[in-house]
């Protein structure tokens, strides 16, 4: 490795606090999603108070929904939904994207071109509109948003990856390996996926954000996830009558959002260098 | 060298013009292509065979697709944009007035959001890693990480549930006096205003920290010149092309926006007409207004590419 100061050295293993607090909300969100329906204080088909958008008393910590549903127990169970779904919609995108960008990377020639032509094309589609064509087309049960949203992002994974693939690409080694015959699979995975692992897992982390979004707004449309299941879009989305009167039910889903996109933003900001930058 | 600037961007044209037709199929084929027969779900569950396979014929269904793809491109080229299937109504009277309303939305969005977002982002450049620029740093990738509509909603929470200043998520039609234009379009204007602006100065702020990291700028501070007069007069004319470039791909998310806003707001333009048409399954609509949308979205790309090209001197 290169001269390494005692100084750079202990940053560039160290996480800073503000990232290890986004891996805490990560996790804590992680952990709600798996364990919501042996935790949550009620069912949540089951009207438990006789007003609707009730506030937050000991009984509702979270108050009531539109219906007079227990919210807590509800934002618990659409954590499965919105972490659940945007996580399968992000595994699909990443690895085809990654995949078809380091073979085009390494095939090059017609296949490279035609393909990024292609992605490129798919990619000046904007996402929330092919949402809503799908949406119109197929309607949306949750294995058509899952597809839908893995393939609404995979352009931007593929561009991501061949770009990362096209300078490993160039290296003496990828030569040695072709000239050594290694076949095209060998090269693609174990000479150039290792060098640049890092970067992609931070990709990764942003496209989730963005698939959380983007599953969120339809869901906000009404064109998301379908009644009975509900995640946190859709929840704003039941409950938005309540907003004039500045009703929890509005406002908690909303930012159950925000802290877990935001935290996926600063553990990625925060990640230690030799992750985030280690193809450089 | 000019006719190489010029070649340049007739390739980008060229190109741009090439996805507008993939783009185009990719919006027909999803939703032509896709499960349930539009004659039998429009006559519903009591039609004659007869009736329905009359129907197919007189609505070119029994061709093949790639006809029907053709047949329809063609009507597109010459303005006529079909028929809704709901109440048959030709989908360009629909629209007509819908898409004035929502360009002038974008318009005003854009007067206001382009001169806040330039000012913040390069003073916040300009005092790069002080209190203010971390406070726009934060408040700009707030703004960016959290769904369009909670910047809606948490709006209406401000200025009309606590500070009832705004009427909460209507759009009245009767709109007299200049004051109720200002009331209604102020809402929608200020939550555009705030997805727009985040991207336009994160970008900008990027854009002159480029230039300011240059060896020409470390000489201008040298030669005594403050960090103000630095960067307005030195750093600030370089970095016009980043810079136009950045507004041009942030306004690029309008269409996004604007998406959620007119939903929520109840405003009359095309992308709440699109959302009441996916609820309706009214294909032609929802086709019409998807190739509007991406019409948009490619030529504000393909601006900014062109004004990259453009604001380069190395290629002039």
């Amino acid at each position: 490795m290169t001269l390494s100061t005692p100084f750079s050295s202990k940053v560039s293993y160290s996480f800073s606090w503000v990232g290890m607090v986004g891996l805490a909300i990560i996790v804590f969100w992680a952990v709600i999603a798996l364990a919501a329906p042996h935790i949550i204080p009620y069912p949540i088909g089951e009207i438990v108070d006789e007003d609707y958008f009730g506030p937050m008393s000991s009984k509702l910590l979270l108050g009531s929904d539109y219906l007079g549903r227990d919210m807590l127990s509800r934002l618990m169970m659409g954590a499965r939904y919105t972490v659940g779904i945007s996580l399968a919609a992000v595994c699909i995108a990443c690895f085809t994207g990654t995949a078809l960008g380091m073979a085009a990377a390494v095939i090059g020639g017609w296949f490279d071109t035609i393909l990024s032509r292609f992605l490129d094309a798919l990619n000046s589609i904007p996402s929330k509109l092919s949402g809503l064509v799908v949406a119109a087309a197929i309607g949306s049960s949750i294995n058509v948003l899952i597809v839908m949203l893995a393939v609404i992002y995979t352009p931007g994974a593929y561009r991501f990856a061949r770009a990362l693939a096209v300078n490993v690409n160039t290296m003496d080694y990828i030569t040695v390996a072709r000239t050594r015959g290694e076949s095209i699979l060998y090269i693609i995975f174990s000479e150039i996926l290792p060098n640049i692992i890092g970067p992609l897992l931070a990709d990764f982390g942003i496209r989730f954000v963005f698939i959380t979004l983007l599953l969120s707004g339809l869901s906000f449309l009404g064109l998301g996830v379908q009644p009975p299941y509900a995640d946190w879009g859709a929840l704003v989305h039941e409950n938005i009558s309540g907003l004039p009167f500045g009703a929890p039910a509005v406002i908690v889903p909303s930012l159950a959002i925000a802290s877990l996109t935001i935290s996926v933003n600063l553990l990625i900001d925060n990640l230690p260098k030799k992750i985030r930058d280690r193809s450089a | 060298m000019r006719t190489f600037v010029l070649n340049l961007i007739a390739h980008r044209l060229l190109i741009a013009g090439l996805t507008l037709l993939i783009v185009s199929f990719a919006v027909f084929f999803a939703t032509a292509m896709l499960p349930g027969d539009t004659a039998s779900i429009l006559l519903g569950q009591a039609a004659t065979p007869e009736a329905v396979a009359g129907l197919r014929a007189a609505m070119h269904l029994d061709e093949p697709a790639v006809f029907r793809f053709f047949r329809w491109l063609a009507g597109l080229a010459r303005g006529d944009l079909g028929t809704s299937y709901v109440n048959n109504v030709a989908v360009a009277d629909l629209i007509g007035g819908r898409f004035v309303n929502t360009m002038r939305l974008a318009g005003i969005t854009t007067l206001i959001a382009v001169p806040v977002a330039l000012t913040l982002g390069i003073t916040s450049a300009m005092f790069r890693g002080s209190i203010y620029d971390r406070i726009v740093t934060i408040l700009t990738i707030g703004v960016i990480s959290v769904p369009e509509f909670m910047i809606a909603t948490s709006a209406v929470l401000v200025f009309s549930v606590y500070l009832k200043w705004l009427p909460a998520l209507s759009f009245a039609n009767e709109v007299t006096s200049f004051w109720q234009v200002l009331k209604v379009y102020a809402m929608p204007v200020i939550t555009l205003a705030f997805v727009v602006s985040a991207q336009m100065i994160r970008m900008t702020r990027a854009a002159v920290i480029d230039t300011i990291n240059t060896p020409y700028l470390e000489a201008a501070l040298l030669k005594g010149a403050s960090r103000p007069r630095a960067v307005l007069y030195h750093a600030l004319p370089n970095a016009v092309g980043p810079i136009a470039n950045a507004i041009a791909l942030s306004l690029s998310y309008l269409v996004g926006g604007v998406i959620i806003v007119e939903t929520i707001f109840n405003y009359p333009g095309v992308a709440k007409l699109m959302v009441d048409g996916v609820s309706t399954r009214d294909l032609p609509l929802i086709q019409s207004c998807a190739i509007i949308f991406c019409i948009g979205y490619l030529a504000l790309i393909t601006l900014a590419d062109i004004v990259a090209i453009l604001a380069n001197p190395r290629l002039r």
